[in-house]
């Protein structure tokens, strides 16, 4: 058995030069302190993104694009399609899952202070995917056509409209007309199946790319002590340790994945009926709530300035300080500059709990 | 100037007084034309000044008329003059010749064309072929008249929610006479239609808002208030039950009610105490209707336990289907095409509860025996959404062990090579 893995190996070696890959596998290590855990959450979300993808196109072989067929057709699949329902509900709770472990992964990394020199690169294509992964979100949120999807998009695009200058014309393109119809759908539905999987893919393969040419980063506390000698500088090889842990995780994942699918299949809902009105109580999905639910709480207008662009402004300049955290903590993970920026971390964590939790409860 | 008029002197003090206070200020009134007899008639105590207060209200008012265009005399004339018979002033109309006091201009269609082309001028005519026309003929006057439903000086046109007229207003307006034992001593009709007909689902209806539901003058007429003879209640019910009433008439309880003189619908319904009907008046059952004539052996006490059972099976099966339906939806399987498909049994319960009417068990079983089949269906599909659910869960559980079984293999073999 060993012989055959071997031959096939070296015929390829010689062809694509694959035993350099090997090689660098072997050699790549995964430090070992007390944050270790948190190196699992990169792979994790790189695990669900490939379930998604999988299932992403199991569905893609059914699901009609049009305001006429796509509730029907999501139907069809649920109750039609042979294992139609697993992977349709499975598509849906790893959304929701992946981009959880999405949020978790940014924040581990950004409380390791792992986007330090030399790694600001791989901060920002990881910002950007996060982006991205959002994006996914919304637009796969209206895919199935229902009342809550049309109305939690139509709330979402009237965001786009407040946008000074650009707002009107962002709109428009969004939702391919001045209202969501079945335009806006196909539109979201060439962005979620086509535009947003290609940039992705770009994406993903630059930020993974630079983690492996750049190695695995350690927590700066860590760092010290073992320059200190206060603690062993310890590492397990990636492959096939590290690797066979994360297998694990991957498991779990699916068997998570697997029991949420069939437990609490995710709801068909009613066919969306854009004459009629939005239902009581509509909200976006629970990766939006906290900004809907500061915009909320903004008065109508502060200084005669439209709270709505106010909030978005905001958020706008919070977004564009957390991508361009590396080039600010320049003290490069020491001193007081980092500390206000581990306190600002734990500010927007505080804030993004505290403002869902009030939007749910 | 002075003009002899009934009243003591000090009456004539009074009102000469008022009178030359009131000259001084004789403004022209709101509408265009001057109206002294509200002018004056607003500042009379009691009585005499009530009608000038409630007028404004008045539908007459609205239209421009004035106390004089029913009473006759002269609206411009602000002196005592103004109430003279050479004035055309008519006074207070006897009852008995009310109907024609209004009539003078509600029978006159060239003079009401000139404010509401589209209202009838035939109310006082009909009014004398009601019995209350004809007893007021007779000599009568304990019986209604116009204002005696219209009201008098504050008339409201019958769509106004305030008239006394209005649908939600009818049923009390009648009861002022006729739900009062004392006053109608001496007629031999009952007083207790007011209270009934209060129980009844048309009095909800109109309660709840919905004017189209029948009140006493939507049977009984309004200005023709004749009662319904036994043989034209069935046709009173049936414009608006018309399919009721069609079914009734061809079955055979339609010639046998004419023959023996039965009021139709008000047999088993009731005419004012119209409650909502319930399965269980259909059948042998206790609250059943059919046995209070039909024996325990007879054709009929057949057709309505036949009848009775056709109903109950539907319901039954009905509400199974809804139970399982509901079971699969609540643990999260998608049923929605089955619920469609139910919801034409409920439509068939209705549509054989209408059927009742024509007392043919053939007829009603054919509609609930196919609600049955439909609600069959849906209870299948009902049952095999919780098998599905099961099979689901089933291969949930053995997914979770496989998962497990890898997952602990992964965790030996990491711990062995990590011991070497």
């Amino acid at each position: 058995m060993a012989g055959i893995k071997r031959r096939i190996f070296g015929w390829l070696d010689e062809r694509i030069g694959g035993g350099s890959l090997e090689e660098f596998l072997r050699h790549k290590k995964v430090p070992l302190h007390r944050h270790t855990i948190w190196y699992y959450f990169g792979g994790m979300a790189l695990f669900l993104f490939v379930i998604q993808v999988l299932t992403g196109i199991l569905l893609l072989m059914y699901y009609r694009p049009t305001a006429s067929g796509a509730f029907e057709s999501v139907q069809f699949i649920m109750t039609q399609v042979k294992f139609g329902w697993l992977i349709r509900s499975i598509h849906s709770w790893s959304a929701n899952l992946m981009i959880l472990i999405v949020f978790i992964h940014m924040f581990s990394v950004y409380f390791m202070k792992a986007y330090r020199k030399p790694r600001e690169l791989t901060w920002v294509t990881g910002m950007l995917l996060f982006f991205i992964v959002l994006a996914f979100g919304f637009s796969g949120y209206l895919l199935p056509w229902n009342t809550l999807a049309f109305f939690a998009t139509k709330v979402g695009t009237d965001m786009a409209g407040f946008v000074p200058f650009f707002g009107k014309w962002i709109l428009v393109f969004l939702r391919g007309g001045k209202e969501v119809t079945g335009a806006t759908l196909t539109r979201f539905f060439g962005f979620h199946v086509a535009v947003l999987p290609g940039l992705a893919t770009l994406l993903l393969a630059l930020h993974l790319l630079l983690v492996q040419r750049l190695g695995m980063s350690v927590p700066p506390g860590v760092e010290k002590k073992i320059k200190e000698g206060k603690e062993p500088e310890r590492s397990m090889p990636f492959f096939p340790n590290f690797l066979l842990r994360d297998v694990m995780g991957w498991y779990g994942a699916l068997g998570a994945l697997g029991a949420l699918a069939a437990i609490f299949p995710w709801e068909l809902g009613v066919k969306a009926n854009p004459f009629g009105s939005a239902p009581a109580g509509i909200h976006p999905e629970w990766y939006f709530l906290f900004m809907y639910q500061t915009l909320k709480y903004l008065p109508p207008k502060i200084l005669f300035i439209n709270s709505e662009l106010l909030g978005l402004l905001g958020f706008g300049v919070a977004g564009a300080i957390w991508v361009l955290v590396p080039f600010l903590d320049y003290k490069h993970g020491f001193g007081r500059v980092t500390r206000f920026f581990t306190g600002l971390g734990i500010f927007a964590l505080g804030f993004i709990i505290v403002m869902s939790g009030l939007a749910l409860f | 100037m002075m003009r002899r008029f009934s009243g003591s002197s000090r009456m004539r003090g009074w009102a000469l007084g008022v009178a030359v206070v009131l000259w001084g200020f004789s403004a022209a009134p709101a509408s265009a034309q001057k109206d002294s007899c509200v002018a004056c008639h607003s500042n009379l105590p009691g009585e005499y000044g009530r009608p000038a207060k409630l007028f404004s209200s008045d539908i007459h008012h609205q239209a421009g008329l004035s106390c004089a265009d029913c009473h006759g005399g002269d609206r411009t004339d602000d002196s005592m003059n103004a109430m003279s018979p050479a004035k055309g002033f008519r006074g207070v109309p006897a009852k008995a010749q009310v109907p024609q006091f209004c009539g003078r201009c509600h029978s006159d269609p060239s003079y009401m064309r000139k404010f509401n082309p589209s209202l009838r001028t035939d109310q006082v005519s009909e009014y004398f072929t009601s019995v209350h026309g004809k007893r007021l003929k007779q000599g009568d006057t304990k019986v209604a008249v116009c204002v005696d439903c219209h009201s008098v000086h504050d008339i409201r046109a019958p769509s106004d929610p305030r008239a006394s007229v209005y649908p939600t207003n009818v049923a009390e307006t009648c009861a002022h006479c006729h739900a009062d034992a004392n006053y109608m001593k001496g007629y031999k009709i009952p007083t207790n239609q007011y209270a009934l007909y209060e129980k009844s689902v048309h009095a909800a209806a109109i309660a709840g808002g919905d004017t189209s539901a029948p009140t006493c003058s939507t049977c009984h007429g309004n200005h023709g208030a004749t009662p319904p003879g036994v043989s034209s209640v069935a046709n009173v019910c049936g414009t608006c039950h018309a399919m009721n009433e069609q079914l009734f008439e061809k079955s055979p309880h339609g010639a046998a009610f004419a023959r023996m003189g039965l009021p139709g619908c008000v047999q088993c319904h009731s005419n004012h105490e119209i409650l909502k009907p319930t399965d269980a008046l259909v059948g042998t059952g206790p609250k059943a209707i059919c046995v209070t004539c039909h024996v325990k052996g007879d054709n009929g006490y057949n057709t309505a336990q036949k009848i009775s059972e056709g109903l109950d099976n539907l319901k039954a099966g009905y509400q199974k289907a809804d139970q399982a339906l509901d079971t699969a939806e609540k643990s999260g399987m998608e049923v929605s095409p089955a619920k469609v498909e139910l919801t034409s049994a409920h439509s068939d319960l209705i549509k054989a509860r209408v059927a009742v009417h024509s007392f043919n068990a053939a007829d009603v079983l054919k509609i609930t025996n196919q609600g049955v089949e439909i609600s069959h269906k849906a209870y299948e599909a009902g049952i095999a959404a919780l098998h599905e659910r099961d099979y689901r869960r089933k291969g949930l559980a053995v997914a979770l062990i496989a998962i497990v079984i890898a997952m602990s293999g992964l965790y030996f073999k990491i711990r062995r090579s990590e011991r070497g």
